[in-house]
C-alpha cells in the first residue's frame, strides 16, 4: 500500500493527469509519452517517477523497452467504485418500484413501512 | 461505457466530470418526484445494499432548503449525506448539491434530476456533475479514498 500523500501529489498536476489519461488508452514508452506534451524526455521521466512512486503506474520490461502502463489495482478501484454506485442505485430503484406500486394502490396516502416486505 | 441492457438502470460516464443515470418507473412523474422529496417515502427505498436503514431523514424540499440522510447498519460504521436544494419543480425536476461524510467529506456533487412522462410511466434522468479540475485538486490534497481518486482518473480518461 503506497502512501496516500504520494497519490494526492501525483494527481495534483495536470500534466500527470494527462499522462494517466494517455496510459488509460494503452501502455506507452517515455518517448511516446513525451511527444504530445512537447516536453523533454527527462522532464517526462520525472513525472513518471512520481506516478510510479504513487503506485498509479508500473513498468513492464520488454527487451530494451520499458513501456509504462496504469497499475492494475488503480483500475480495479475505478470499476469497483462505479459498480458499487450501480449496485446501490439498482437496489434503491427496485425498492422504489414497490413503493410506487403501493402509491398507485393508495394514491392519497403514503405507503407504510410494513408494506415493504423483507425490510427492517 | 457501463450501460447494461438487461436491467432498466443505465449508468454511464459523460465527458470529464459527469455521471448520468437513467431509470424507467411504473408511476407518474408526480409520484416519482414525491418519492424523492418526502422523508417518509425516501426512508423506504433510498437504502443502498441490503441491511442498511435510514434512521434520520430530514428533507426541506424547497429552493434553498437543506437535507440530511443518515444510514445505519447492524455491523458496519454508518455514514451520512448533507445537501441543499437549488431548484424544485414538483413532478418535473430537482436540482441539488450533496456531499457524503464517510466520515471524510467527499467533494460536492451537483445533481440535476428530471422526471419525464413516458408511455404511462416515468423516465428519470439523474445527471451528476463532479467537481472541476481545481476543486478536484483541493479535494485530493485534503484527503480521499484511493478508489475515488482512481475513479476520477477514469472519468478524465473517457474522452482522452
Amino acid at each position: 500500500m503506497q502512501s496516500l500523500d504520494f497519490s494526492f501529489a501525483a494527481l495534483a498536476d495536470p500534466t500527470r493527469r494527462a499522462i494517466l489519461a494517455r496510459l488509460a488508452l494503452g501502455e506507452a514508452t517515455v518517448l511516446e509519452l513525451a511527444e504530445p506534451f512537447q516536453m523533454s524526455q527527462p522532464a517526462v521521466s520525472r513525472h513518471l517517477k512520481v506516478l510510479e512512486v504513487a503506485g498509479l503506474i508500473e513498468q513492464r520490461v520488454d527487451g530494451t523497452r520499458r513501456p509504462r502502463r496504469l497499475a492494475k489495482p488503480a483500475l480495479d478501484n475505478v470499476d469497483q467504485y462505479l459498480n458499487t454506485l450501480r449496485r446501490a442505485l439498482a437496489a434503491n430503484y427496485d425498492r422504489l418500484d414497490q413503493v410506487l406500486a403501493d402509491m398507485n394502490t393508495n394514491p392519497k396516502s403514503t405507503p407504510t413501512r410494513k408494506k415493504i416486505r423483507g425490510r427492517k | 461505457m457501463n450501460t447494461t441492457s438487461n436491467t432498466p438502470l443505465s449508468l454511464r460516464t459523460e465527458g470529464d466530470t459527469h455521471i448520468v443515470v437513467t431509470r424507467r418507473f411504473n408511476g407518474s412523474p408526480e409520484a416519482v418526484y414525491r418519492a424523492h422529496t418526502e422523508p417518509a417515502i425516501i426512508q423506504k427505498w433510498m437504502l443502498g445494499p441490503e441491511g442498511w436503514t435510514m434512521p434520520v431523514c430530514i428533507c426541506e424540499a424547497r429552493p434553498g432548503g437543506r437535507f440530511r440522510y443518515e444510514w445505519a447498519h447492524p455491523s458496519k460504521p454508518g455514514f451520512h449525506i448533507t445537501g441543499e436544494f437549488h431548484a424544485l419543480e414538483p413532478g418535473r425536476r430537482i436540482v441539488h448539491v450533496e456531499r457524503m461524510f464517510l466520515p471524510f467529506q467527499t467533494p460536492d456533487n451537483h445533481v440535476e434530476t428530471t422526471f419525464d412522462a413516458e408511455s404511462g410511466g416515468t423516465l428519470m434522468t439523474m445527471r451528476m456533475t463532479l467537481p472541476d479540475a481545481e476543486t478536484r485538486k483541493q479535494m485530493l490534497s485534503s484527503g480521499m479514498d484511493k478508489g475515488m481518486e482512481a475513479s476520477y482518473i477514469r472519468l478524465e480518461s473517457q474522452l482522452a
